[in-house]
């Protein structure tokens, strides 16, 4: 009886590094899965932007820039921007689903590396992060929006918000480790989102606003990663826009992969 | 024998509450442990310390030899969890979920493949290897999240109330599977709520209330622990109840117990020797007797001798409090 309960081989005292990173891309391909089969995150995640730019472009167009055309050209880099950001938000809502539904525990349970699920979260993400940019780009470009530099940068610019996203991805799921419910989660992510957003030259030079609020906005590092993207896109100046927003972006992360990780650690 | 799971003086607190307050208790290798015990009895707490998720604020406990602490490694490399908090992923389909798990635990695509799909026809879930989780029933459920446990072959399973929730036929289907494993010489914990779930599956048993361990023996040596045996009067002339009470309460020393508006008294007796001197005292009042019977303890009363209150009220009672919340949730709100 107890020699079929013995260990044949007795079980590894330590976990290497490459077992680690195996263990994320297999969680990876787990977030990769699950985004193919919700179908409703999918079409909510694509219409979002294409509601954006349809009420941006038709509604405010013609009193911001004089025509809806002339708007097109000006606001898709800044609701491209806009478009990931909310999509970060996706990643604390599902890890603070994954903790409420008891998924983390399973897998702490296993013998995996402990970062690997929040790797793994990540990681996938970015394919929803990929999903909100080609929409917004291919939607405009339907409207006619037009790439007036050239393709090449076009994609850098693509670039500069996906890497953004990256770290903007870490507050998110600070917020799904230390919010109780998915639907807090939510809510406390979007009331965060809306000023930072809207106080900045995503959606409007920021110009006429009174004096305190352009501080507000100059400062704000959406503006300035907007400002790059349309730079890279329709023409103007690039150089310390995009340099500026991804000192921010380290900085962010910086400061934020640490605190989510000590949450993870505490909570799952 | 070796012990495969062992835990002295237990101790883990959430804010004010305190969980468990010194429990130990220990399980050979290639048995079945019940652990017994009400809701918030600190049952789960116990499971979630010995399978690693948990640090114990005072106490040991190993696995296979190893510690949860300081070894949790190694210990994670030996065990299986089912438990409605050990959950698995609603979204993906059976089949994806254990494919899953097969990949985490260092198998290859392809083993991993073959894995997923044996234990799916085992646990009889091959119709629905493809659907996502969500549309599971509760049965299939339970099913799936026992399969999800032993992808990894564990030595030592731990089940935290495997059946609370299920319907009659379900709950049976679990515990052949749970026997069926234990064939196999997989050591397993089992925590239930459940006498009857305890006494049909485990060698021994421990019970806890309230964080302590108040008894422990085989379902056999419980019984026989609380009084050894039942007598049941039922006099033929209700009227007469009050008599009988008097009797059985002076020949067997304790209170007889009348269930409300039933005819039936049932006294806790010692020493079956007493019974002649019984039937003869009833004779003597005139007493008539429409049933007159001896019968072992069940578990039921173990329970409640043990700790001053039925299992079933304590159930009731907890569900009503907790609003139907999961262990897990409990735990939270009381951090």
């Amino acid at each position: 009886m107890t020699t079929a309960t013995v260990p044949a081989l007795s079980p590894a005292r330590h976990l290497s590094p490459l077992t680690g990173v195996r263990n994320s891309l297999t969680l990876t391909w787990r977030s990769v899965l699950k985004i193919r089969t919700n179908s409703e995150d999918l079409i909510g995640l694509s219409l979002q932007p294409i509601m954006f730019l349809l009420l941006f472009v038709y509604v405010f167009g013609g009193a911001i820039a004089g025509s809806p055309k002339g708007y097109l050209q000006y606001v898709l880099p800044g609701i491209l921007v806009q478009t990931v950001l909310f999509a970060t938000l996706g990643t604390g809502l599902m890890l603070n689903q994954d903790i409420s539904a008891g998924i983390f525990d399973r897998f702490r349970s296993l013998p995996i590396a402990r970062w690997a699920p929040l790797a793994g979260a990540i990681l996938g993400d970015v394919t929803r992060y990929v999903i909100s940019v080609v929409v917004t780009v291919g939607f405009g470009m339907i409207l006619g929006f037009r790439v007036t530099t050239n393709p090449l940068a076009a994609i850098g610019a693509c670039l500069l918000v996906l890497a953004f996203a990256l770290a903007m991805c870490w507050i998110s799921a600070l917020i799904g480790m230390v919010v109780k419910s998915p639907q807090g989660v939510q809510t406390f992510g979007f009331t965060a989102m809306f000023p930072i957003v809207f106080a900045s030259g995503l959606l409007v030079p920021i110009t006429t606003m009174p004096g305190w609020l352009q501080a507000f906005a100059k400062a704000n590092p959406m503006t300035l990663l907007a400002a790059a993207c349309r730079g890279l896109m329709v023409g103007g100046p690039v150089g310390s826009y995009a340099w500026e927003s991804m000192v921010w972006a380290l900085g962010i992360c910086a400061v934020f992969a640490p605190l989510a990780v000590r949450a993870y650690r505490r909570r799952a | 024998m070796t012990d495969a799971i062992t835990a002295e003086g237990l101790v883990k607190n959430f804010g004010k509450t305190q969980a468990l307050a010194g429990a130990g208790f220990s399980a050979a290798a290639g048995t079945v442990l019940g652990v017994l015990g009400p809701n918030g009895a600190g049952k789960t707490t116990a499971v979630r310390i010995l399978t690693t998720l948990l640090p114990p604020d005072g106490g040991h406990a190993s696995v296979g030899g190893y510690d949860v602490v300081g070894d949790a490694h190694q210990v994670r490399q030996l065990i299986g969890l089912t438990g409605q908090y050990a959950s698995v992923d609603d979204g993906l389909s059976g089949t994806n979920n254990l494919v899953m798990i097969g990949r985490l635990l260092g198998l290859s695509r392809a083993t991993a493949r073959a894995r997923a799909a044996e234990l799916l026809s085992r646990f009889d879930l091959t119709d629905a290897a493809s659907r996502p989780v969500k549309t599971y029933s509760g049965g299939m459920r339970r099913r799936i999240d026992l399969a999800a446990s032993l992808v990894g072959r564990p030595q030592v399973l731990f089940l935290d109330e495997p059946t609370t929730g299920l319907d009659p036929q379900a709950r049976s289907d679990v515990w052949d599977m749970i026997r069926m494993l234990v064939a196999d010489g997989v050591t397993v914990l089992l925590t239930t709520q459940y006498l009857d779930e305890a006494d049909q599956l485990a060698d021994d048993i421990v019970v806890i209330d309230h964080g302590r361990v108040i008894a422990t023996g085989t379902p056999d040596e419980l019984k026989a622990k609380v009084g050894g045996q039942v007598l049941e009067v039922v006099p033929a002339d209700s009227g007469r109840l009050g008599d009988v009470a008097e009797i059985l309460a002076n020949w067997t020393g304790s209170e007889p117990v009348a269930e409300t508006g039933a005819r039936q008294l049932t006294a806790q007796v010692a020493n079956a020797s007493l019974l002649p001197g019984i039937v003869r005292q009833l004779d003597e009042d005139g007493i008539e007797l429409a049933e007159f019977s001896l019968r072992k303890s069940s578990l039921d009363e173990v329970f409640l001798t043990l700790t001053g209150h039925r299992a079933e009220d304590e159930l009731a009672l907890a569900a009503g409090a907790a609003g139907g919340r999961t262990a897990r949730e409990t735990e939270k709100a009381a951090r």
